[in-house]
Protein backbone atom coordinates (compact mmCIF):
# COMPACT_ATOMS: atom_id res chain seq x y z
CA UNK A 1 0.00 0.00 0.00
CA UNK A 2 1.66 3.12 -0.85
CA UNK A 3 0.42 6.37 -1.41
CA UNK A 4 2.29 9.09 -4.46
CA UNK A 5 3.98 11.23 -1.57
CA UNK A 6 4.99 8.35 0.95
CA UNK A 7 9.02 8.34 0.13
CA UNK A 8 8.61 4.54 -0.68
CA UNK A 9 6.70 5.43 -3.81
CA UNK A 10 8.15 8.69 -4.41
CA UNK A 11 11.41 8.36 -5.04
CA UNK A 12 13.51 5.88 -7.23
CA UNK A 13 15.35 3.32 -5.22
CA UNK A 14 18.57 4.27 -5.80
CA UNK A 15 18.15 7.61 -4.34
CA UNK A 16 15.88 6.80 -1.31
CA UNK A 17 18.78 4.91 -0.60
CA UNK A 18 21.37 7.55 -0.71
CA UNK A 19 18.97 9.86 1.15
CA UNK A 20 18.72 7.24 3.79
CA UNK A 21 22.08 6.88 4.59
CA UNK A 22 22.11 10.33 5.87
CA UNK A 23 18.97 9.66 8.43
CA UNK A 24 19.38 9.49 11.84
CA UNK A 25 16.52 7.89 14.48
CA UNK A 26 14.80 9.99 16.81
CA UNK A 27 11.71 10.20 18.96
CA UNK A 28 9.25 12.45 20.56
CA UNK A 29 7.26 12.43 23.25
CA UNK A 30 3.80 13.56 23.31
CA UNK A 31 3.59 17.06 23.65
CA UNK A 32 7.13 18.15 22.42
CA UNK A 33 7.24 20.80 19.75
CA UNK A 34 9.41 19.66 16.95
CA UNK A 35 9.81 23.06 15.41
CA UNK A 36 8.19 26.88 15.86
CA UNK A 37 6.85 29.00 12.77
CA UNK A 38 9.07 31.62 11.65
CA UNK A 39 12.33 29.57 12.77
CA UNK A 40 15.25 27.94 10.91
CA UNK A 41 14.28 25.17 8.79
CA UNK A 42 17.46 23.10 9.02
CA UNK A 43 16.19 19.33 9.63
CA UNK A 44 13.18 17.20 8.30
CA UNK A 45 11.67 14.58 9.23
CA UNK A 46 10.37 11.09 8.03
CA UNK A 47 7.62 9.64 10.04
CA UNK A 48 7.66 6.27 11.22
CA UNK A 49 4.83 5.77 13.87
CA UNK A 50 2.75 8.48 15.63
CA UNK A 51 1.26 11.46 14.48
CA UNK A 52 2.28 15.30 14.50
CA UNK A 53 0.12 18.46 14.00
CA UNK A 54 0.87 21.07 12.22
CA UNK A 55 -0.46 24.11 13.62
CA UNK A 56 -0.21 28.22 12.71
CA UNK A 57 0.14 30.52 15.56
CA UNK A 58 -2.97 32.91 16.10
CA UNK A 59 -1.99 35.87 18.71
CA UNK A 60 -3.68 35.84 21.66
CA UNK A 61 -5.61 32.43 21.14
CA UNK A 62 -4.30 28.74 21.14
CA UNK A 63 -2.84 27.88 18.19
CA UNK A 64 -4.88 26.55 14.71
CA UNK A 65 -4.60 23.09 14.18
CA UNK A 66 -4.25 22.72 10.51
CA UNK A 67 -3.40 19.03 9.98
CA UNK A 68 -1.82 15.92 11.13
CA UNK A 69 0.97 13.94 9.60
CA UNK A 70 1.37 10.21 9.86
CA UNK A 71 2.85 7.12 8.85
CA UNK A 72 5.61 7.15 6.19
CA UNK A 73 4.75 11.67 5.78
CA UNK A 74 6.98 13.93 4.97
CA UNK A 75 6.95 16.39 7.99
CA UNK A 76 8.81 19.44 6.78
CA UNK A 77 9.25 21.09 3.45
CA UNK A 78 10.25 25.22 4.02
CA UNK A 79 14.30 23.53 4.21
CA UNK A 80 13.85 22.84 0.18
CA UNK A 81 13.18 26.56 -0.34
CA UNK A 82 14.46 29.55 0.78
CA UNK A 83 14.38 31.24 3.06
CA UNK A 84 14.45 28.07 4.61
CA UNK A 85 12.13 29.07 7.47
CA UNK A 86 9.40 27.25 8.56
CA UNK A 87 5.78 28.20 7.33
CA UNK A 88 4.10 26.46 10.32
CA UNK A 89 4.60 24.93 13.39
CA UNK A 90 5.24 21.16 14.26
CA UNK A 91 3.91 19.32 17.61
CA UNK A 92 4.02 15.66 18.22
CA UNK A 93 0.45 14.08 19.37
CA UNK A 94 1.44 10.99 20.39
CA UNK A 95 5.24 9.55 20.98
CA UNK A 96 6.60 9.62 17.50
CA UNK A 97 9.47 7.93 15.91
CA UNK A 98 11.18 9.46 12.85
CA UNK A 99 13.92 9.54 10.28
CA UNK A 100 15.64 12.75 10.62
CA UNK A 101 17.62 14.51 8.24
CA UNK A 102 20.10 17.85 7.92
CA UNK A 103 18.84 19.86 5.22
CA UNK A 104 21.74 21.19 4.71
CA UNK A 105 23.39 18.42 3.85
CA UNK A 106 20.60 17.10 1.92
CA UNK A 107 21.10 20.36 0.01
CA UNK A 108 24.49 19.92 -0.75
CA UNK A 109 24.15 16.73 -1.76
CA UNK A 110 20.99 17.60 -4.20
CA UNK A 111 23.66 20.74 -5.56
CA UNK A 112 26.73 18.30 -6.18
CA UNK A 113 24.06 15.77 -8.24
CA UNK A 114 21.80 17.00 -10.61
CA UNK A 115 19.79 13.95 -10.97
CA UNK A 116 19.50 13.48 -7.06
CA UNK A 117 18.53 16.35 -6.65
CA UNK A 118 15.81 16.73 -9.36
CA UNK A 119 14.32 13.55 -7.31
CA UNK A 120 13.87 15.04 -4.22
CA UNK A 121 12.34 18.53 -5.51
CA UNK A 122 10.15 16.44 -7.40
CA UNK A 123 8.90 14.30 -4.37
CA UNK A 124 9.11 17.54 -2.22
CA UNK A 125 7.26 19.19 -4.76
CA UNK A 126 4.43 16.58 -5.01
CA UNK A 127 4.00 16.68 -1.48
CA UNK A 128 3.06 20.59 -1.78
CA UNK A 129 0.81 20.05 -4.28
CA UNK A 130 -1.10 17.28 -3.13
CA UNK A 131 -1.39 19.28 0.40
CA UNK A 132 -2.11 22.27 -1.53
CA UNK A 133 -5.20 20.35 -3.28
CA UNK A 134 -6.28 18.56 0.26
CA UNK A 135 -6.63 22.10 1.19
CA UNK A 136 -8.38 23.09 -1.19
CA UNK A 137 -10.98 20.19 -1.06
CA UNK A 138 -11.20 21.01 2.59
CA UNK A 139 -12.59 24.67 1.29
CA UNK A 140 -15.31 23.42 -0.28
CA UNK A 141 -16.17 22.09 3.77
CA UNK A 142 -18.08 19.32 1.82
CA UNK A 143 -19.75 18.26 4.90
CA UNK A 144 -21.57 20.97 5.55
CA UNK A 145 -25.54 21.49 4.39
CA UNK A 146 -25.18 21.94 1.32
CA UNK A 147 -21.29 21.37 1.29
CA UNK A 148 -19.61 21.76 -2.20
CA UNK A 149 -21.80 24.18 -3.45
CA UNK A 150 -25.91 24.30 -4.47
CA UNK A 151 -27.44 21.35 -6.88
CA UNK A 152 -27.25 22.03 -10.51
CA UNK B 1 -41.32 -4.39 -1.88
CA UNK B 2 -44.74 -2.12 -1.25
CA UNK B 3 -45.86 0.65 -3.75
CA UNK B 4 -47.77 2.28 -0.89
CA UNK B 5 -46.64 3.79 2.19
CA UNK B 6 -46.72 0.79 5.21
CA UNK B 7 -47.62 2.88 8.57
CA UNK B 8 -44.89 2.61 10.86
CA UNK B 9 -44.10 4.28 14.27
CA UNK B 10 -41.04 6.16 15.73
CA UNK B 11 -40.25 3.47 18.63
CA UNK B 12 -37.39 5.83 19.54
CA UNK B 13 -35.38 9.15 19.07
CA UNK B 14 -31.88 9.56 19.29
CA UNK B 15 -30.08 13.15 19.12
CA UNK B 16 -26.39 12.46 16.68
CA UNK B 17 -25.57 15.75 15.81
CA UNK B 18 -27.03 19.75 16.53
CA UNK B 19 -28.92 19.08 13.31
CA UNK B 20 -28.90 14.86 12.41
CA UNK B 21 -31.48 12.35 14.41
CA UNK B 22 -31.84 8.60 14.04
CA UNK B 23 -35.06 7.49 14.11
CA UNK B 24 -35.87 4.01 15.31
CA UNK B 25 -39.25 2.57 13.74
CA UNK B 26 -41.23 -0.35 13.92
CA UNK B 27 -44.52 -1.70 11.57
CA UNK B 28 -47.86 0.01 13.26
CA UNK B 29 -49.57 -3.34 11.94
CA UNK B 30 -49.66 -6.89 10.69
CA UNK B 31 -48.02 -5.49 7.58
CA UNK B 32 -44.76 -5.09 7.15
CA UNK B 33 -41.99 -4.42 4.42
CA UNK B 34 -39.38 -6.90 3.39
CA UNK B 35 -35.43 -7.07 4.48
CA UNK B 36 -33.50 -4.60 4.02
CA UNK B 37 -30.15 -4.91 2.88
CA UNK B 38 -27.18 -2.38 3.74
CA UNK B 39 -27.04 0.40 1.72
CA UNK B 40 -30.76 0.25 0.79
CA UNK B 41 -33.33 2.80 1.09
CA UNK B 42 -36.78 3.40 1.84
CA UNK B 43 -38.71 6.21 0.85
CA UNK B 44 -39.45 8.13 4.12
CA UNK B 45 -43.30 9.56 4.21
CA UNK B 46 -43.86 12.12 6.87
CA UNK B 47 -47.77 12.74 6.51
CA UNK B 48 -48.74 15.89 5.38
CA UNK B 49 -45.48 17.01 4.28
CA UNK B 50 -43.42 14.69 1.53
CA UNK B 51 -41.52 11.76 1.26
CA UNK B 52 -37.54 11.90 0.63
CA UNK B 53 -35.50 8.76 0.35
CA UNK B 54 -33.26 7.68 3.39
CA UNK B 55 -30.85 4.89 3.74
CA UNK B 56 -30.79 2.27 6.42
CA UNK B 57 -28.44 3.06 9.33
CA UNK B 58 -29.17 -0.21 11.27
CA UNK B 59 -31.48 -3.12 10.29
CA UNK B 60 -33.02 -5.09 13.14
CA UNK B 61 -35.07 -8.05 13.16
CA UNK B 62 -38.69 -5.70 12.92
CA UNK B 63 -37.21 -2.22 13.22
CA UNK B 64 -35.37 0.09 10.77
CA UNK B 65 -33.21 2.77 12.56
CA UNK B 66 -32.73 5.77 9.56
CA UNK B 67 -30.44 8.73 10.15
CA UNK B 68 -31.95 11.99 9.04
CA UNK B 69 -30.15 15.30 8.63
CA UNK B 70 -32.54 18.56 8.74
CA UNK B 71 -31.78 20.04 5.33
CA UNK B 72 -35.10 20.71 4.07
CA UNK B 73 -38.98 20.88 5.18
CA UNK B 74 -39.77 16.86 4.80
CA UNK B 75 -36.10 16.16 6.76
CA UNK B 76 -36.45 18.68 9.10
CA UNK B 77 -40.24 17.59 9.90
CA UNK B 78 -38.58 13.79 10.16
CA UNK B 79 -36.32 15.45 12.81
CA UNK B 80 -39.34 16.90 14.54
CA UNK B 81 -40.93 13.09 15.55
CA UNK B 82 -41.13 12.12 18.63
CA UNK B 83 -41.95 8.39 20.16
CA UNK B 84 -45.58 7.20 18.73
CA UNK B 85 -45.29 9.47 15.77
CA UNK B 86 -46.07 8.07 12.58
CA UNK B 87 -44.78 7.84 8.92
CA UNK B 88 -45.26 5.74 5.69
CA UNK B 89 -42.44 3.51 4.70
CA UNK B 90 -42.23 1.94 1.34
CA UNK B 91 -38.86 -0.15 0.34
CA UNK B 92 -36.23 -1.52 0.16
CA UNK B 93 -35.55 0.03 -2.65
CA UNK B 94 -31.80 0.07 -4.60
CA UNK B 95 -28.78 -2.15 -4.57
CA UNK B 96 -26.77 -2.87 -1.66
CA UNK B 97 -23.57 -2.87 -0.64
CA UNK B 98 -22.98 -6.58 -1.43
CA UNK B 99 -20.78 -7.65 1.57
CA UNK B 100 -20.33 -11.02 -0.18
CA UNK B 101 -18.45 -9.31 -3.04
CA UNK B 102 -15.31 -8.86 -0.15
CA UNK B 103 -15.23 -12.66 0.80
CA UNK B 104 -11.34 -13.82 1.72
CA UNK B 105 -10.69 -9.76 0.99
CA UNK B 106 -9.79 -6.84 3.20
CA UNK B 107 -12.44 -4.60 3.42
CA UNK B 108 -11.66 -0.77 3.86
CA UNK B 109 -15.14 1.30 4.51
CA UNK B 110 -14.46 5.22 3.94
CA UNK B 111 -17.27 7.59 5.38
CA UNK B 112 -17.57 11.23 4.49
CA UNK B 113 -19.72 12.74 7.16
CA UNK B 114 -23.61 11.54 7.42
CA UNK B 115 -22.07 9.12 4.92
CA UNK B 116 -21.71 6.95 7.90
CA UNK B 117 -25.20 6.57 7.97
CA UNK B 118 -25.77 3.89 5.37
CA UNK B 119 -22.07 2.30 5.64
CA UNK B 120 -22.94 0.97 9.55
CA UNK B 121 -24.82 -1.93 8.37
CA UNK B 122 -22.15 -2.60 6.53
CA UNK B 123 -19.99 -2.52 9.32
CA UNK B 124 -21.83 -4.15 11.90
CA UNK B 125 -22.61 -7.06 9.56
CA UNK B 126 -18.59 -7.44 8.50
CA UNK B 127 -18.07 -7.70 12.60
CA UNK B 128 -20.49 -10.16 12.73
CA UNK B 129 -19.15 -12.34 9.70
CA UNK B 130 -14.99 -11.12 10.37
CA UNK B 131 -14.15 -14.92 9.64
CA UNK B 132 -15.28 -14.73 6.17
CA UNK B 133 -13.22 -11.54 5.74
CA UNK B 134 -9.56 -10.37 5.49
CA UNK B 135 -8.78 -6.86 7.53
CA UNK B 136 -11.37 -4.55 8.61
CA UNK B 137 -10.63 -0.81 8.16
CA UNK B 138 -13.29 1.99 8.59
CA UNK B 139 -11.80 5.51 7.71
CA UNK B 140 -14.34 8.25 8.85
CA UNK B 141 -13.54 11.70 7.37
CA UNK B 142 -16.19 14.90 9.32
CA UNK B 143 -16.59 18.55 9.78
CA UNK B 144 -16.00 19.25 13.44
CA UNK B 145 -16.09 16.42 16.37
CA UNK B 146 -19.64 17.81 17.19
CA UNK B 147 -20.29 16.95 13.50
CA UNK B 148 -19.59 13.32 14.20
CA UNK B 149 -22.50 10.82 13.87
CA UNK B 150 -22.56 7.68 16.19
CA UNK B 151 -19.73 9.40 18.26
CA UNK B 152 -19.90 7.05 21.09
CA UNK B 153 -19.75 4.41 19.07
CA UNK B 154 -16.71 5.17 16.47
CA UNK B 155 -14.81 6.73 19.25
CA UNK B 156 -15.28 2.81 21.07
CA UNK B 157 -14.75 1.22 17.59
CA UNK B 158 -11.41 3.50 17.27
CA UNK B 159 -10.07 2.53 21.04
CA UNK B 160 -10.96 -1.27 20.62
CA UNK B 161 -7.91 -2.14 19.08
CA UNK B 162 -9.63 -5.34 18.32
CA UNK B 163 -10.80 -7.01 14.55
CA UNK B 164 -11.74 -3.56 13.23
CA UNK B 165 -9.10 -0.80 12.31
CA UNK B 166 -11.06 3.03 13.15
CA UNK B 167 -9.32 5.80 12.00
CA UNK B 168 -11.36 9.26 12.62
CA UNK B 169 -10.11 12.92 10.90
CA UNK B 170 -11.69 16.30 10.70
CA UNK B 171 -11.69 19.64 9.16
CA UNK B 172 -11.41 21.54 12.17
CA UNK B 173 -10.32 20.08 15.65
CA UNK B 174 -11.64 21.36 18.91
CA UNK B 175 -10.12 21.42 22.09
CA UNK B 176 -10.52 17.20 23.43
CA UNK B 177 -10.39 16.09 19.30
CA UNK B 178 -8.57 12.39 19.55
CA UNK B 179 -8.05 11.68 16.39
CA UNK B 180 -6.63 13.31 12.99
CA UNK B 181 -6.59 16.40 11.42
CA UNK B 182 -7.00 16.65 7.34
CA UNK B 183 -8.97 14.88 4.24
CA UNK B 184 -10.30 11.21 5.04
CA UNK B 185 -7.92 9.98 2.77
CA UNK B 186 -4.62 10.18 4.37
CA UNK B 187 -6.13 7.93 6.93
CA UNK B 188 -5.70 5.28 3.74
CA UNK B 189 -1.83 5.17 4.96
CA UNK B 190 -2.87 3.70 8.16
CA UNK B 191 -5.18 1.59 7.04
CA UNK B 192 -4.44 -2.28 7.36
CA UNK B 193 -4.92 -3.73 3.46
CA UNK B 194 -3.75 -5.36 0.53
CA UNK B 195 -4.40 -3.00 -2.08
CA UNK B 196 -4.47 -5.65 -4.66
CA UNK B 197 -6.70 -8.09 -2.39
CA UNK B 198 -9.44 -5.70 -1.19
CA UNK B 199 -12.87 -4.11 -1.54
CA UNK B 200 -13.69 -1.16 -0.74
CA UNK B 201 -16.84 0.84 0.28
CA UNK B 202 -17.23 4.96 0.04
CA UNK B 203 -20.26 6.68 0.77
CA UNK B 204 -20.15 10.57 1.25
CA UNK B 205 -20.00 13.88 -0.80
CA UNK B 206 -19.39 13.24 -4.25
CA UNK B 207 -15.93 15.20 -4.29
CA UNK B 208 -15.11 12.79 -1.52
CA UNK B 209 -15.81 10.09 -2.74
CA UNK B 210 -13.93 10.86 -6.58
CA UNK B 211 -11.19 11.40 -4.69
CA UNK B 212 -10.92 8.47 -2.40
CA UNK B 213 -11.67 6.40 -5.49
CA UNK B 214 -8.63 7.51 -6.94
CA UNK B 215 -6.66 7.38 -4.29
CA UNK B 216 -7.91 4.05 -4.19
CA UNK B 217 -7.32 3.20 -7.75
CA UNK B 218 -4.08 4.72 -7.39
CA UNK B 219 -2.55 2.28 -4.35
CA UNK B 220 -4.00 -0.70 -6.43
CA UNK B 221 -7.74 -1.44 -5.40
CA UNK B 222 -9.60 -2.69 -8.75
CA UNK B 223 -12.18 -0.12 -10.09
CA UNK B 224 -14.61 -2.50 -9.95
CA UNK B 225 -14.14 -3.56 -6.31
CA UNK B 226 -14.88 0.18 -5.07
CA UNK B 227 -18.09 0.26 -4.32
CA UNK B 228 -19.80 3.71 -3.90
CA UNK B 229 -22.86 5.01 -3.42
CA UNK B 230 -24.11 8.15 -5.44
CA UNK B 231 -27.34 10.14 -4.75
CA UNK B 232 -29.66 12.15 -7.12
CA UNK B 233 -32.85 13.58 -6.66
CA UNK B 234 -35.21 10.29 -5.94
CA UNK B 235 -38.83 10.60 -6.28
CA UNK B 236 -40.88 7.27 -7.61
CA UNK B 237 -38.22 4.70 -6.37
CA UNK B 238 -39.31 2.39 -8.84
CA UNK B 239 -37.03 3.26 -11.80
CA UNK B 240 -39.99 5.15 -13.95
CA UNK B 241 -39.86 8.81 -13.48
CA UNK B 242 -36.65 9.48 -14.28
CA UNK B 243 -35.08 12.10 -11.62
CA UNK B 244 -32.57 10.32 -10.77
CA UNK B 245 -30.87 9.58 -13.53
CA UNK B 246 -27.30 10.12 -14.13
CA UNK B 247 -26.51 9.15 -17.59
CA UNK B 248 -27.74 5.48 -18.19
CA UNK B 249 -28.25 4.88 -14.61
CA UNK B 250 -31.88 5.25 -12.81
CA UNK B 251 -29.89 5.46 -9.19
CA UNK B 252 -33.12 4.32 -7.56
CA UNK B 253 -33.33 1.25 -9.10
CA UNK B 254 -29.60 0.52 -10.48
CA UNK B 255 -27.98 2.13 -7.48
CA UNK B 256 -27.92 3.91 -5.47
CA UNK B 257 -24.44 1.74 -4.63
CA UNK B 258 -22.55 0.72 -8.03
CA UNK B 259 -18.80 0.35 -8.88
CA UNK B 260 -16.27 2.58 -9.45
CA UNK B 261 -15.89 0.84 -12.80
CA UNK B 262 -19.49 2.40 -13.94
CA UNK B 263 -19.41 5.59 -11.54
CA UNK B 264 -15.90 7.43 -12.75
CA UNK B 265 -17.13 8.60 -16.33
CA UNK B 266 -20.82 9.50 -14.91
CA UNK B 267 -19.26 11.65 -12.18
CA UNK B 268 -16.87 13.68 -14.42
CA UNK B 269 -20.07 15.03 -16.59
CA UNK B 270 -20.66 18.46 -15.74
CA UNK B 271 -24.34 19.48 -14.98
CA UNK B 272 -25.70 22.08 -16.69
Amino acid sequence: MTSATTLSSALPVEHRDRLMRLAREVSFEAGTRVFEEGRRADRFWIIRTGTVLLDLHVPGRRAAVIESLGHGELLGWSWHYAPYVWQLGAEALSPVRAWEFDAGTVRALCAQDAEFGRSIATWVGRVVAHRLQASRMRLLDLYAPYGSGSPA
Amino acid sequence: MNDLPVPHLVTGVRRETADTVSITLAPAGAEALEPFAPGQFAMVYAFGVGEIPVSVSRIGRRELVHTVRAVGAVSAALCALRPGARVGLRGPFGTGWELERARGRDVVVVAGGIGLAPLRPLVLAALDTRRAHGRLNLLIGARTREDLPYADQVRAWAHSHGALHCGATVDRPSPGWWGHVGLVTTLLNEARFVPENSTAYVCGPEVMIRATARDLLHRGVRADRIRVSLERNMRCATGHCGHCQLGGVLLCRDGPVIGWDRAASLLDVREL
